[in-house]
């Protein structure tokens, strides 16, 4: 007999070695993530896939599955509490998404139209940031970077380059360039490279590739980031609540 | 050698246990002279060290005693605690040498700004002064100081009984009361082996002094099962909680025993290096934590064949830190020896198996090593023999606020709140904040709760409010002091501390409503409950706190309306007016 | 029975979201038998009356958008905050990233072929904020239209569940911030 853990009732085998997260992709339970993706090391830092196992909140990402863990996911109280965390990452960075390329295409919008977000509900924080458009066929627009690393741990894990870093300490974090001016164009990084597609928003893109593909006909706007999603959106805010 | 480019200079301090290939090092000494870290050392600084160019820029700009623009010549970080601050000094001193907060005069002799809490709770008012202490300042002293700085008269000039920090022991306990006689912890250890001390240390019931509380027995045996090429010893001194000092005593006036400590702990997890972690603001104490160090190594209870044991070698090394509170939590403790940012690490795997290098690693504080080589001099009955139910031996406190003797005082664990304020001379208590800003806040009604792991715990920390405080703008200071120290890793924190931030100034400045104490209370539950650290899980409490002990302190400020607007709304035209020289009516909101 | 009394303006916005408000197109004819508009720029009256819907597109970048924001709270029953720019600032907040200095320079001083440079001060021009603003900073908000702009779809949804007594929602195909 494999050994178990419960995701909202459903038993999920999992082998040792396997995160929260690892069984329940494999035994396709939705689990909201954006920092996450196979592949690459875990990081937990975004928090979206938070759960609740025996009470306690964890990152599913990075808890390793041990057997007998009861774990909530798919519940209204998370639904509300991941919500809330996307709205924090909207707020604290300028995603204006009707001048940005990426829509339709980001996982952070769509984690956001899944969570039946309407708005950013708190002050924006209209942080000033930069643009490095110094590379001949990539563009870096910080106004959106959320932080993940993906982009840094591609380029380590798998492009076995050192391109990205993310420097500063609590709001003033922000991604940086391993290159002599710290301008994309003097990295060793190329388009082929991972690191340069992994963006799950529009941080990072490729240039001269713009608007090949309608909006309104993007991956997202076909499909939703979770197939089960509810056919209504209400139009009136709810309220996080996580006690 | 006085050029940027080229090698950055090294620091005059270099000895065995002090050593300036570590990037924190390098960074301090180009700090100190240039005033900042001028951006064409850092080429070369990554090169020599073997570093990615990237992760020296990372570095420069976690830590807060580092700079990208010069400071003044003379650089005066006021503490904005609670307890050992005073900014009501600071902004006077600005006036009188015409500084704006944060920035330096024109002519490069000074800038002034605030550090978090530098630990000098018992002798406040306090002040860095290029990193070294100032404490007990009055106007008289600022003007004596604003007197040098305008004579550019160097900071090594100044009279050094100005930098003299005192002890301010108060109430010897179990610890401080026992003469500790060198070496006598490790001759006891050799004499009963490692597995029999290993054994009196889970004995004696010691549990963690920085907070967490953990067995500190177990913990070295974990690590000492743990297999790895080496195993590390690492103590914690980092000692950032607000209003935590007593590990400062106990590294001035017992150095000895935290040292011994540490080499016991290697003896008995197998370890032939350790390291200290020294907080930036205590970095006052390294010549002489050197000095102990070279006769710890004179008298062979460092270095190689300790004792003449031809198998037991020790080593140890401290590592300053550069202001970053986050450091004092373990594993970002753990990046930061390893010259990173300090970004708590995902856990597990906990440092017992992957810690330094990732290599099995103990990490412990000051006072519980110190409290461990004392356990082996005298055994785990004559520790447990001291305390209450599940917390056995004594806890060092630190003492400050509205009292008429702050300092540091020894109690064992059981003691009541109440009898600590009988000793320190403190009346008309409004409210404790036990454990720092991460701890605890308490109201007079809690005041026969006792000092224990299973009622009231704390690091250490134990800061009084008397009457006349304004617990609401208490608050609000701890909520900067998270905001301003959150690593930024996870979203929770990054975010939420500053929404907190935010929410708190609101209603303290009279503009917050109920829905704003709402807002605050759910962001508060979900902070707590999702961040990845210690830091981000307790940053909430004390406006947790607040909300359930004293509700009357937020609703006494609200403003009585359905809604008020985010922002300050006039304020907001204020550059238009100043752009368009317009006053009418129509330019105010 | 009473006609619903709608109230529509634009702030800092591009009047988008009122285009594809009339994009409704015969729609709208069947929706006036139940509603009657108060201001409006598609009537030109000029001061918001007491209603039942206020839908506000646009953010709020000076002093008038928030003196017109604040008159719709008070005389609407239900506040709409309309598209991407009510919502979180749109594309006006882009400006966000230049200090009110340096947009009033680049456009009235420093910029190529001004003759005569000083930057206007009369006082009927209402002044600027020096951020550009969605509106639930400002004031309560009672429903949030995404969308730039929302699709007439949108706008004919919202309408008839709110004559009809329903909690609001959309088909979830529509809900878009782009
Ligand atoms: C934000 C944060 C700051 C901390 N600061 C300190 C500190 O300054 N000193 C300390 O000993 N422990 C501190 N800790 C606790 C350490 O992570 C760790 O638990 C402790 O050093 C273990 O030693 P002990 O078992 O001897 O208490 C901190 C924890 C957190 C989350
Ligand atoms: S990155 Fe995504 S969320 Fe941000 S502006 Fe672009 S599409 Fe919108
Ligand atoms: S640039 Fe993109 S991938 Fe990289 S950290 Fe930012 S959001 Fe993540
Ligand atoms: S809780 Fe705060 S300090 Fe801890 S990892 Fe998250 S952001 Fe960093
Ligand atoms: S996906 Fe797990 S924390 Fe980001």
């Amino acid at each position: 007999m494999s050994k178990t853990i419960k995701i909202d009732g459903v038993d999920v085998p999992f082998e040792d070695g396997q995160t929260i997260m690892d069984a329940a992709l494999a035994a396709d339970i939705y689990i909201p993530h954006l920092c996450h993706k196979p592949g690459l090391s875990p990081h937990g830092s975004c928090k979206l896939c938070t759960v609740d196992v025996d009470g306690r909140a964890v990152s599913s990402c990075t808890m390793p599955a041990s057997e007998g863990q009861q774990i909530a996911n798919n519940t209204p109280a998370l639904k509300e509490v991941r919500k809330t965390i996307i709205q924090m990452l909207f707020i604290e960075g300028n995603h204006l998404c009707p001048s940005c390329e990426k829509t339709g295409d980001c996982t952070l919008q769509a984690l956001a139209y899944h969570h039946d977000m309407l708005d950013g509900h708190f002050p924006q924080f209209y942080p000033r940031r930069n643009v490095d458009a110094s590379h001949p066929t990539l563009i870096i627009d910080r106004d959106r970077c959320i932080l993940c690393e993906l982009c840094v741990r591609a380029s380590r894990e798998v492009d076995g380059k050192n391109v990205f870093a993310i420097a500063g300490r609590g709001i003033k974090r922000q991604l940086i360039v391993n290159s002599p001016s710290g301008k994309l164009a003097d990295s060793d990084i190329e388009t082929e490279d991972l690191a340069s597609h992994i963006c799950p928003v529009g941080a990072i893109l490729i240039k001269d590739h713009g608007y090949e593909v309608p909006i309104g006909r993007r991956t997202f706007d076909l499909h939703s980031i979770a197939e089960t999603d509810l056919e209504q959106v209400i139009l009136k805010k709810t309220v996080h609540h996580d006690a | 050698m006085n050029s940027v480019q080229g090698a950055a200079p090294t620091s005059d301090l270099t000895s065995a246990s002090y050593h300036d290939d570590h990037l924190l090092h390098r960074l301090y000494a180009l700090q100190q002279q240039f005033q900042h870290i001028p951006a064409s050392s850092i080429g070369a600084l990554a090169a020599e060290l073997c570093l990615p160019l990237a992760q020296v820029e990372a570095v420069i700009d976690f830590y807060s005693f580092f700079h990208r623009t010069a400071r003044g010549r003379v650089d005066l970080l006021f503490s904005n605690c609670t307890s050992c601050g005073d900014l009501s000094l600071m902004h006077d001193l600005c006036q009188r040498l015409g500084v704006v907060p944060e920035q330096t005069r024109a002519d490069g002799a000074v800038s002034i700004g605030e550090a978090s809490c530098i630990g000098m709770c018992d002798q406040g008012p306090a002040l860095l002064a290029n990193g070294r202490t100032l404490t007990q300042l009055t106007p008289l002293r600022l003007e004596q100081i604003a007197e040098r700085i305008e004579a550019s008269t160097p900071i090594e000039q100044w009279p050094a009984e100005w930098f003299h920090v005192h002890d301010n022991v108060r109430k010897n306990g179990l610890l401080l009361g026992t003469t500790f006689s060198t070496g006598s912890a490790l001759v006891a250890a050799l004499e009963k082996g490692a597995q029999t001390m290993l054994d009196e240390i889970i004995a004696s019931g010691l549990r963690g002094r920085g907070g967490a509380g953990f067995s500190t027995g177990m913990k070295w045996k974990f690590c000492r099962e743990a297999t790895g090429d080496a195993h590390y010893v690492v103590c914690n001194a980092d000692e950032g909680e607000p209003g935590t000092f007593k590990d400062r005593i106990l590294l001035s006036s017992h150095a000895h025993a935290v040292f011994e400590g540490m080499t016991l702990c290697g003896y008995v997890i197998g370890a032939k290096k350790g390291y200290m972690y020294l907080r930036g603001e205590y970095r006052y104490m390294l010549p002489e934590l050197l000095a102990v160090l070279e006769r710890r190594r004179k008298l062979k209870l460092l270095g190689t064949a300790i004792l003449g044991q031809s198998d037991f070698d020790f080593e140890i090394e401290i590592i300053v830190g550069a202001g970053a509170y986050i450091c004092g939590e373990e594993s970002a403790l753990i990046e930061s020896m390893e010259q990173k940012g300090g970004v708590p690490r995902v856990r597990p795997p906990f440092p017992v198996t992957q810690g330094f290098l990732a290599q099995p690693t103990v990490v412990n504080n000051v006072e519980t090593l110190a409290a461990a080589a004392h356990i082996a001099v005298h055994g785990g009955g004559w520790f447990n023999a001291h305390g209450s139910d599940k917390s056995d031996g004594s806890k060092i406190l630190s003492v400050s606020g509205d009292c008429t003797t702050p300092g540091v005082y020894e109690y064992p664990f059981g003691t009541s709140i109440q009898r600590i304020l009988d000793d320190c001379g403190a009346e008309h208590v409004q409210a404790i904040q036990v454990g720092g800003p991460s701890g605890t806040l308490i109201a007079p009604a809690e005041f026969e709760r006792k000092l224990a792991f299973e009622d009231l715990a704390t690091g250490g920390s134990f800061m009084i409010y008397g009457a006349q405080r304004d617990l609401l703008h208490v608050i609000q200071n701890f909520a900067h002091f998270f905001a301003h120290e959150s690593c930024g890793f996870c979203t929770p924190c990054r975010v939420g501390t500053t929404l907190l931030k935010n929410g708190v100034d609101k209603i303290a400045t009279g503009h917050g409503t109920q829905y704003d104490v709402d807002e605050l209370r759910r962001m508060a539950a979900l902070v707590k409950r999702r961040s990845h650290c210690g830091l981000g899980q307790t940053a909430p409490n004390p406006i947790l706190d607040l909300l359930q002990r004293f509700p009357q302190a937020f609703e006494d400020r609200l403003v009585h309306s359905d809604f008020e607007p985010h922002f300050d709304l006039d304020k907001s035209l204020q550059e238009a007016r100043r752009l368009t020289h317009r006053d009418d009516a129509e330019a105010h909101l | 029975m009473r006609k619903v009394r709608v109230a529509t303006t634009s702030l800092a916005g591009c009047f988008g979201c009122h285009m594809s408000f009339l994009d409704m197109d015969e729609r709208l004819v069947g929706l006036l038998e139940h509603i009657e508009f108060s201001r409006s720029p598609i009537n030109d009256i000029k001061h918001c009356e007491p209603c039942d819907i206020g839908l506000v597109e646009g953010a709020l970048c000076n002093a008038d958008n928030v003196h017109v924001l604040r008159e719709f709270r008070q005389n609407c029953k239900i506040l709409i905050a309309v598209g991407a720019c009510a919502i979180n600032g749109g594309v006006p907040a882009m400006r966000n990233h230049f200090t009110l200095e340096e947009c009033l320079n680049e456009a009235f001083l420093d910029e190529i072929g001004v003759d005569n440079p000083h930057i206007p001060n009369d006082v009927e021009i209402p002044l600027l904020l020096s951020k550009v603003h969605p509106l639930h900073e400002v004031v309560h908000v009672d429903y949030y239209l995404p969308g730039c702009p929302p699709p007439a779809d949108a706008f004919v949804k919202i309408i008839t569940d709110l004559l009809e007594g329903k909690e609001p929602s959309l088909p979830r195909e529509i809900l878009h911030y782009d």
